[in-house]
């Protein structure tokens, strides 16, 4: 990245100077800097925020905080049980995404797939499926099947299919060729190359990501509640909608307990799978 | 076809995933037992679950096709998640570079890199949207609320891969400068910044991309943006404006992965 001013002339080339940068590279620095600047100007100014409010947040969550204190162990055994509610939502919804990703992942890998339009049709539950967040599917199945587990635990099952589904058909776009055509070379049918010679190379994959999926899943159902789709959230809700923040606090509590046994026990699997 | 078979009395089977018998079934089992546990103590609402195929026909009938008729409530609830993502990406990176540094444990004290691992745990571990709900109760409903959140939530991802980052680099370079007689800010800036710079900028783009996905979300409980004008439109029955939302979210949501995808391949 060394420029030259382009004089010529002995005397010239011993004063020439160092730049980082061309000048057409410095520009276009410049020009992305402006571009950033002006960005931030257009939101700050056009934002419609109540700057007082602003100034008076700390003041405010030191407030919130300050009631919180201390964390109350009021109904902690209702606590405790939607704590595993929530696990088993997590845990069952991740089980069932798992099984159903599976055959989509199958249709959306270029070397798996029958054909063109199963090609496509792969591709599109993949993107339909991770583009909608995990609340507004609860948002939509809460509105079908009314509140309560069962929405919460078919958005994680939508909302998964898409993760799992796109990392294990790209998973399985590069297994080794080798295995199918020794398997093709003795006649085996297409079902029997797909037991024999595709799920076996991305097992440890399947299982990897699953793992991970779960681990982001449990995070998620903490926040499910809040829309009516069951788990911890609807009582932190309910905690909130009383002002009885000692309980919040003892519910957020739990909720950062649970993310971080789900965040370990998550890397510690995923270490002995791989 | 089958002389072997007939002759010996054997086929080949595939070898078991788990090889000792003992734990494979007691997993089987396990699993199968805990399954049935979760489903059969869940506390389903199978009277309330029974409406819900008339009830799905009844939405997706008022659903299509998707109104945009509003469509200037669905561009200003567009453009005030865009500004929530600009100005939330902003604060964010701004905060998470000396918490990256404080939590770097190459560069930082033993008691600054606790107290910034720490600041990026509680960071990490709340979802966006329970962030949100405590800032709606602390600053009330609007866009400031979706702001700090997003804030927080950059802070969380941008802080942790940016020390991790800055536990990568090349020692030699800081040892050239402080041989050279320059101080610990000064070492910071020529020695550690550039060889971080790369990781930064595509860092924040993809926060960029990612908090104006978040921005969609956050809003659904009250802090602005086109998540608000979503609820609404949920709350009201208006099922077709919520489809024409939605399919804007996952329109928008593709255009900004293209571009943010783009932009870190021709960095990287």
């Amino acid at each position: 990245m060394v420029a030259t001013t382009q004089n010529s002339g002995p005397d010239a080339i011993a004063h020439r100077e160092w730049a980082r940068y061309t000048s057409k590279q410095r520009w276009q620095r410049f020009g992305a800097m402006g571009l950033v600047a002006l960005a931030v100007v257009w939101s700050l100014s056009t934002i419609n925020v109540i700057w007082p409010w602003l100034w008076d947040a700390p003041q405010q969550m030191g407030d919130l905080f300050g009631r919180m204190f201390p964390p109350s162990l009021e109904g902690w055994k209702d606590i405790a049980w939607t704590l595993l509610e929530t696990i088993n939502i997590a845990t069952i919804a991740t089980f069932f995404a798992v099984f159903l990703s599976l055959p989509i992942a199958l249709i959306s890998a270029q070397n798996t797939t029958p054909n063109r339009y199963t090609l496509w049709l792969g591709r599109f539950i993949l993107v339909s499926s991770r583009s909608v967040n995990t609340i507004i599917w609860a948002l939509l199945f809460v509105a079908v099947f009314g509140p309560g587990v069962l929405a919460g635990i078919l958005a994680i099952v939508f909302r998964s299919l898409g993760f799992l589904g796109k990392l294990l058909g790209e998973a399985i776009e590069e297994i080794d060729r080798a295995p199918i055509e020794a398997l093709e070379a003795v006649g085996a049918t297409r079902f029997k190359i797909l037991i024999y010679g595709v799920i076996p190379q991305v097992m440890p994959t399947f299982f990897a990501v699953s793992i991970l999926r779960w681990d982001i899943n449990l995070r998620e159902s903490t926040v499910l509640g809040l829309v009516g789709a069951g788990g911890i959230g609807i009582i932190l809700q309910g905690a909130i909608d009383t002002f009885a923040w000692q309980t919040v606090a003892t519910i957020l509590l739990a909720i950062i307990g649970l993310v971080i046994i789900g965040e370990a026990i998550s890397a510690y699997l995923r270490k002995k799978v791989i | 076809m089958n002389t072997t078979v007939e002759k010996t009395g054997r086929t080949w089977k595939k070898p078991p995933f788990i090889a000792n018998p003992a734990i494979r079934w007691a997993l089987i089992i396990g699993i199968a037992a805990y399954v049935w546990w979760a489903i059969t103590t869940l506390p389903f609402d199978w009277e309330r679950i029974q409406q819900g195929i008339p009830r799905a026909i009844r939405i997706f009938k008022g659903a299509f096709p998707p109104s945009f008729l509003r469509g200037e409530l669905l561009f200003d609830g567009f453009m005030e998640s865009i500004k929530i993502a600009i100005v939330s990406t902003l604060l964010g990176l701004a905060l998470s570079i000396p918490i990256a540094f404080a939590s770097a444990s190459n560069v930082a004290p033993k008691w600054l890199y606790t107290i910034g691992r720490g600041v990026i745990i509680v960071a990490r571990s709340f979802h966006p949207v329970i962030v949100a709900i405590l800032f709606v109760k602390a600053v009330g409903f609007g866009p400031l609320a979706g702001i700090l959140t997003l804030t927080i939530y950059s802070i969380g991802f941008v802080a942790k891969m940016l020390a991790e980052r800055i536990e990568e680099i090349d020692w030699g370079q800081v040892e050239a400068i402080k041989a050279a007689g320059g101080g610990t800010f000064v070492t910071m800036l020529y020695a550690v910044i550039p060889q971080i710079m790369p990781r930064q900028i595509g860092l924040s783009i993809y926060q960029l991309d990612s908090n104006l996905r978040a921005s969609a979300i956050v809003g659904i409980v009250g802090a602005g943006g086109i998540g608000s004008t979503l609820l609404n439109a949920f709350g009201r029955y208006d099922y077709d404006f919520a489809l024409a939302i939605t399919l804007c979210i996952i329109g928008v949501i593709l255009v900004s992965e293209a571009i943010s995808g783009r932009i870190r391949r021709n960095l990287w």
